[in-house]
Order: C-alpha cells, then sequence, then structure tokens
C-alpha cells in the first residue's frame, strides 16, 4: 500500500480508485471546489484528477500558482477584461496579457488540448507558441480577443495536425491558402467559425473537403468573382446537403437574398443560426425561418421587426436562446421591434432560457408577460436603448415589469436592466433575486439604497457591473461581507470618491481595486470615476499600465 | 471582397467628408496592429464625452433628461452597449446601400442575356475588363486616350448618371464606380463613334 493510501485508510475509508471515480461523476467545477474542501485527502485527489482549468479572472490568482495546484490540466479557460471593455470604457493596454500564461502553461502542460480565451490580449508569438509545444492541441476558441494576427492563426492552421475547434469568434482573418490548407489537414474538424471575408467559391471548396463540419460560421455570402468556377445556385446546396452533420450557421456578413434558398437543405437540422450580420428584410426571415423546427438558438437583427418574431415564436418552438440586435445603434433611430415582438416570442417559445433584446421601446405588461410565460428563464437581459426610458404607453417606471421577472423565473441567474428605474426596482430584485449571479445596471437607480438591497440581498451575486446611477460610497461599503464571494464589481461614472473606495481595500486585503483614470484628463480629485474591484490570491499586479491606480 | 470601413470614434467624420470614390474603399487594412487604431478610437471618444464624466452631475442629467426627453440626447460613450465590431460592420452596410454603383448589368450586342456584376469588388480596370472578357469570351485591344479601343472586336461602354454612353476607362476608376449604372459591350463597328469624341 502507498503512501497515500495508509493516509486515506485513517482519515477516510475511501481508498484512491473510489475517489477518482466519484470525482469522474462531479459535473461541474463547483462541485469539484466544495468536493476538495472536505479533507486533504480529497483535495488531493482533485489537485491529480481535474482536467478543466477556469479561470474566470486572470488577475484572480498568478499563472504559477495555478499549475502549483493542478498537475494534470487538459482545458484552459481564461478570461480577462471586465464585460464594459467591450463598449470603450475601458483604455486600451489595460492588462490581460496571454503571454505571462501562455509561457508558463505550455510548460507545465504539455498535453494540453483546448484553450479558450476571453477578452484578452493575444499575440503572434503566443499562438506561435502553442501550436509548437502543445503536440495534441485540439481547440482554439478566441472571444473577442485582440492583439493577433494572420501569422499566428497560420501557426495553428499549420502546426496542429488535430485541430477539431477553431473558433474565432468577432476577431481577425485568416489567410485564404491557409484555411484550405487547415481544413484539407484536420479530418477531425468539427467546428470552423471565421465570420469573415470568406467568399461563396472558397465556402464551396471548404465544405466539399469537410463534409463532417457541425459547425460553420461563413463570412460573406456573395460571389467574390463573376467568373465563378461554382455554379452557387446549383452547388451551393448540395455542398449544404452533403453536410450531414451541421447543426450550426453562423456570419453570412453580407448576404445577396437570392443565395439564401442554398442553405435551405440544412435548415431542417439546423440548432443554432447567428444571423446577426446579415440584413435580410421580414418576408425573407419568414420564408426562411419556416423550414428551422429544431432552431434553438436564433441571434438576428432587429430589421426583421415585431412580424419577423411572429414567424419566429410561430415556428421555433424549440427555442432556448433568442438574441435581438439593432441595426441602428442610436437612442433616437426608428423603432423597428417593440414590446410586440417580446409577447409574440413569450407566446411562441416557452422553453426560452436565454434573451437579450434590444429595443426603442417597452411596456411593462409586455415584460410581465414573458415572466409568466417563460418560466425556464436563467438570461433576462433587456436594453431599452433610450436612457431612463419609462413604460411607452403607461408612463410609469419599469419597476414592475423587472421586478415580475425576478419573482416568476426561479432559474434566473443573469439579469441586465434598463429604462427608467427607481429604487424599487432594486428592492425587487433583493427580494427575489435569490438565485442571481450577474447583474448589469446602467442609468438606474434613486439613491445608495437600490444598491444596497442588492449587495444586501442577494446571496448568489458574483459579477456586478454598473454605470451611471447614483450610488456612492456608503452603497459600496454596505457589501464588504459579501465581496470575497464575487469575482468582481464594475462601477462607473456613479457617485464613489477615493477616500471611499480606500476603507474598502483597507478592511479588504484580498481584494483589489483599481481606479481607472481617464489618460487625457490631469487631476480626477476626489471622485472615482470608474472602479475595478476583484478577488485575488495574487495581489496587486505587476503590469498595471499608468492610468490605472491600485488602492 | 468585401471591405469594411473604419470609422474613427462615433462621429463618423469621414462619412462627411467630400469625395468622389465610395466610402470606405481605401480604408480596408489588414488587422494587425489592432492596439494602434482602438488607440484612436477610445481617445477621440473620451474627449467627446461630457455626458458621464462629472459624478455630481448624473442626477441633474437624469433631471434634465426627464424633461428634454424627446429632444436628441448627447452622445455618450459605451451607449448603448454594443460592441464597435458590429457598430462598425453596419456602418459600412448602410453606406454601402445608400451609394449607387455597386450591382450594375452588363450587356453584350448579340448575347440573348445579361449578367449582373458588382463593381465594388474591382481593384481596377485591368480587373474589370479581365473579368468582362471571360464571361462574355471576347477580346479587347488596348486602351488608348486618344483613340479608345481601336481595333477591337468589341468595345466596353456605360450609361453614366446623365444617361450619357461613355467609354471604359476614361474616367478615373473611383469616378468610374460611383457614376456608372450599367455596362454595354458594344460591336467594335459601332462604337467607332465614341471613340472619335463625337
Amino acid at each position: 500500500m502507498s503512501e497515500e493510501q495508509h493516509a486515506s485508510s485513517s482519515s477516510s475509508s475511501f481508498p484512491e480508485e473510489v475517489l477518482d471515480n466519484i470525482l469522474h461523476f462531479l459535473p461541474t467545477r463547483h462541485h469539484r471546489n466544495s468536493f476538495s474542501l472536505v479533507c486533504k485527502t480529497w483535495y488531493r485527489a482533485d489537485t491529480l484528477t481535474r482536467h478543466e482549468l477556469f479561470i474566470g479572472n486572470c488577475y484572480s490568482i498568478t499563472p504559477q500558482r495555478a499549475i502549483q495546484r493542478f498537475g494534470n490540466i487538459k482545458s484552459l479557460v481564461l478570461k480577462g477584461k471586465p464585460r464594459f471593455a467591450d463598449f470603450n470604457l475601458i483604455p486600451v493596454n489595460w492588462g490581460a496579457h496571454f503571454k505571462p500564461w501562455s509561457t508558463c502553461m505550455t510548460s507545465a502542460y504539455p498535453w494540453l488540448e483546448k484553450i479558450s480565451l476571453k477578452r484578452m490580449l493575444v499575440t503572434d508569438s503566443d499562438l506561435l507558441l502553442v501550436s509548437n509545444e502543445l503536440l495534441g492541441f485540439k481547440e482554439l476558441v478566441l472571444d473577442f480577443c485582440e492583439g493577433f494576427g494572420t501569422t499566428g492563426l497560420a501557426a495553428i492552421a499549420t502546426n496542429c495536425r488535430q485541430l477539431r475547434v477553431l473558433d474565432l469568434i468577432e476577431n481577425a482573418v485568416l489567410e485564404d491558402a491557409s484555411l484550405e490548407q487547415l481544413v484539407a489537414r484536420s479530418p477531425s474538424l468539427k467546428k470552423l467559425r471565421l465570420n469573415q471575408h470568406v467568399p461563396i467559391e472558397q465556402l464551396w471548396r471548404l465544405m466539399v473537403r469537410a463534409p463532417q463540419l457541425t459547425d460553420l460560421g461563413t463570412g460573406c455570402f456573395v460571389s467574390a468573382d463573376p467568373m465563378v468556377q461554382v455554379d452557387v445556385q446549383r452547388d451551393l446546396p448540395l455542398a449544404f446537403a452533403a453536410c450531414k452533420s451541421l447543426v450550426s450557421l453562423s456570419g453570412f456578413s453580407v448576404i445577396v437574398p437570392e443565395y439564401l434558398c442554398t442553405i435551405y437543405p440544412v435548415c431542417a437540422n439546423l440548432i443554432s443560426l447567428n444571423f446577426s450580420y446579415t440584413t435580410i428584410n421580414t418576408e425573407q426571415l419568414k420564408s426562411f425561418i419556416r423550414h428551422c423546427h429544431k432552431l434553438q438558438k436564433l441571434w438576428v437583427l432587429d430589421i426583421i421587426g415585431d412580424e419577423g418574431l411572429q414567424a419566429v415564436g410561430a415556428n421555433c418552438k424549440d427555442l432556448r436562446e433568442l438574441r435581438v440586435f439593432p441595426l441602428d445603434v442610436r437612442e433616437d433611430a426608428e423603432a423597428l421591434v417593440s414590446e410586440e415582438g417580446l409577447l409574440a416570442i413569450s407566446e411562441g417559445c416557452r422553453k426560452l432560457q436565454s434573451i437579450l433584446y434590444f429595443c426603442q421601446r417597452m411596456t411593462n405588461a409586455a415584460v410581465v408577460a414573458m415572466s409568466r410565460n417563460c418560466l425556464e428563464l436563467k438570461v433576462f437581459r433587456l436594453c431599452i436603448l433610450g436612457r431612463h426610458l419609462p413604460d411607452h404607453l403607461t408612463g410609469e417606471p419599469m419597476d414592475d415589469g423587472f421586478g415580475a421577472i425576478v419573482m416568476n423565473c426561479k432559474k434566473l441567474t443573469r439579469l441586465a436592466v434598463s429604462g427608467l428605474l427607481t429604487d424599487k426596482a432594486f428592492s425587487y430584485i433583493g427580494k427575489y433575486g435569490k438565485s442571481l449571479r450577474t447583474l448589469s445596471v446602467a442609468f438606474a437607480g434613486d439613491s445608495d439604497r437600490g444598491l444596497r438591497y442588492v449587495l444586501e440581498e442577494c446571496p448568489k451575486l458574483e459579477k456586478l457591473e454598473i454605470r451611471d446611477s447614483p450610488f456612492g460610497d456608503a452603497a459600496l461599503i454596505s457589501g464588504l461581507h459579501h465581496y470575497y464571494n464575487m469575482r468582481f464589481v464594475w462601477m462607473s461614472s456613479c457617485k464613489l470618491s477615493r477616500e471611499g473606495c480606500k476603507e474598502v481595500a483597507r478592511r479588504m486585503p484580498q481584494l483589489v481595486l483599481e481606479v481607472i483614470v481617464d489618460p487625457l484628463v490631469e487631476d480626477t480629485g476626489e471622485a472615482v470615476e470608474k472602479l475595478y474591484m476583484y478577488r485575488s490570491l495574487g495581489g496587486r499586479r505587476s503590469d498595471a499600465p499608468k492610468f490605472v491606480s491600485i488602492l | 471582397m468585401e471591405t469594411v470601413a473604419k470609422y474613427e470614434g462615433d462621429l463618423n467624420l469621414k462619412a462627411t467628408e467630400l469625395r468622389l470614390g465610395l466610402p470606405g474603399v481605401e480604408d480596408f487594412e489588414k488587422q494587425k496592429t489592432p492596439i494602434v487604431r482602438n488607440n484612436k478610437r477610445a481617445l477621440v471618444e473620451t474627449g467627446d464625452d461630457c455626458g458621464s464624466n462629472n459624478n455630481s452631475d448624473i442626477s441633474d442629467a437624469r433631471d434634465r433628461d426627464l424633461e428634454t426627453a424627446p429632444a436628441a440626447k448627447k452622445q455618450v460613450v459605451g451607449w448603448p452597449p454594443v460592441r464597435s465590431y458590429r457598430k462598425n460592420s453596419f456602418q459600412s452596410k448602410k453606406t454601402e446601400v445608400e451609394t449607387s454603383g455597386m450591382y450594375v448589368k452588363v450587356s453584350m450586342d448579340g448575347a440573348p442575356y445579361l449578367r449582373k456584376i458588382d463593381l465594388k469588388i474591382y481593384k481596377g480596370y485591368p480587373e474589370l475588363l479581365k473579368a468582362l472578357m471571360a464571361m462574355f469570351k471576347f477580346t479587347i485591344g488596348q486602351y488608348s486616350e486618344s483613340e479608345g479601343y481601336n481595333g477591337s472586336e468589341y468595345v466596353p461602354t456605360y450609361e453614366d448618371k446623365d444617361g450619357d454612353w461613355m467609354l471604359v476607362g476614361d474616367v478615373p476608376w473611383e469616378m468610374f464606380i460611383s457614376s456608372c449604372k450599367r455596362l454595354r459591350i458594344m460591336k467594335g463597328s459601332e462604337a467607332k463613334g465614341l471613340a472619335l469624341g463625337l
């Protein structure tokens, strides 16, 4: 018997093999985290057998410490900048460099198979390192990352012979030649999502070479060259039909409506469709969506209108996730979708779990209806584009609508609010949002009371992002008991002062408080314009730029 | 190939510039150094941002907003919360739709049906002419300013915004694609009149 087994038989009656077996069945990292807290033996078992390393904030821990804890990682998920960086609220060069992680991980985990990065700064040399050091590398997902170009991607395409997934969500372009090389060399390639600049002729060639594709992101859906060698109307439907496993389509950044019908052969199998870069109109959508009965995920533009959404509600009974994006991103643009579209979706798609809905106007009644019809909702994100807009029929704040959502949707974990909201809305969130993990607030609330409701009463809250709301130091202090349970708090254009933030920093040594100043403004005085606060075992980070002051 | 115009900041200065070419034509650059590009955008926008810098103005601003709700609101950084990538995709697309000279019909004397081509995908006359020759299986001779396509069996012509039939190649490319409404491959014998400047 080994040393470990002697120890385990005294502290617990489970031999290692049994522990490993149990661990195998634990579905998520949250379960594993709980498991590892029981005793040293169980902690060690987790250390040795955990295969996926999930780091929700790259600054919460140093890479060196991470590799000390876990010895055998096959999959790395790493997230960097806070989400509000997407909206230009964080100056460039704030951080989230992949480099310290790439050097550390490639040497500590040579059998690493998957890397999934979100909002990180990734360079070509990082990708080159990955492609050279990780022999069994299978999946690369780069979500909203930047800093790399075609060189790095070409290295991945050339060197990673076992690549199954290449998912570049809203990222750079892969050069034509490498793309075809990649597909030719990768018989296991299942997911290819590029979403940019892949003209139809090349798309056809790629599909013909890779009929095993399950996920395809297309890019341009037009012919680049009138002297096409492929007869689009005839050959493309055949190519699509040959991809019998195709269940997910995205891209279509430029689409000629006549080519839409070439996709019809796959509609019946489609589970996921991203048309959010496609300016097809209501009629085109209606004739298309009739075929998509299995659709579970749909991303569209609001130009399809309430009528288009009614067609979705009528045809896509299995819909789980819907995102409706605005074509015209202005506060006072023409209203293309409204409460009617939301109502139609809520009545037709009863299995809905996640919704992101941009609109120019909304009513409490429609939101309440959704809260009653869609009881499976986990994610409810409503963005009324005009700031502080009330219910456009009653003139009332949107408090009751959002209140109904938190009250009726017991599985709700993520909420984003908008429109005119008083502290009452937050009292509802505090009272009913007991499962809430992520909350996004903008231009809402009356006083500190609003934020206090949330911090004092939402026990599961992990991620909080607030902008332009009248919450100050007193509200910030009210959350001290909870901040170590959270991944981060973002507050910008609120009423925070340096003194208040320093107080929090003093009392919470393992919390990092970053005050981000506008690089152009010399003296900001007492007011804190942007606060990014997160728990960390790594302490103050060494790569903070000048415009970040860590309290 | 599709070009994506990168506009600097929300002010969309490029769209209001006076120029003859289509917007976005020369703006296509490979994203080798996106950091530099984003830097510019951030600076411009924080410079413009007067709505959300001053904390004590928040409730005042809100009251003001409520009073003047129907009026156009001044722009604020990062609102609406739509990613730049998405915003930029459609800014360029909208101007594409608004300008003329994208898909044009091409007819050839003697051919039974017309074709359609997208002028935007060509970088210049040589490419366009090559494509036309391949499409319709004809040849043309060298172009010269003084004599046009003298000696060719066929001659490429186009109808411009004013309704006049012009010889392809006389004006700068940018001007051509913004004014060309349709193309016609004329028989050489018929085109003699054009070349002689009648």
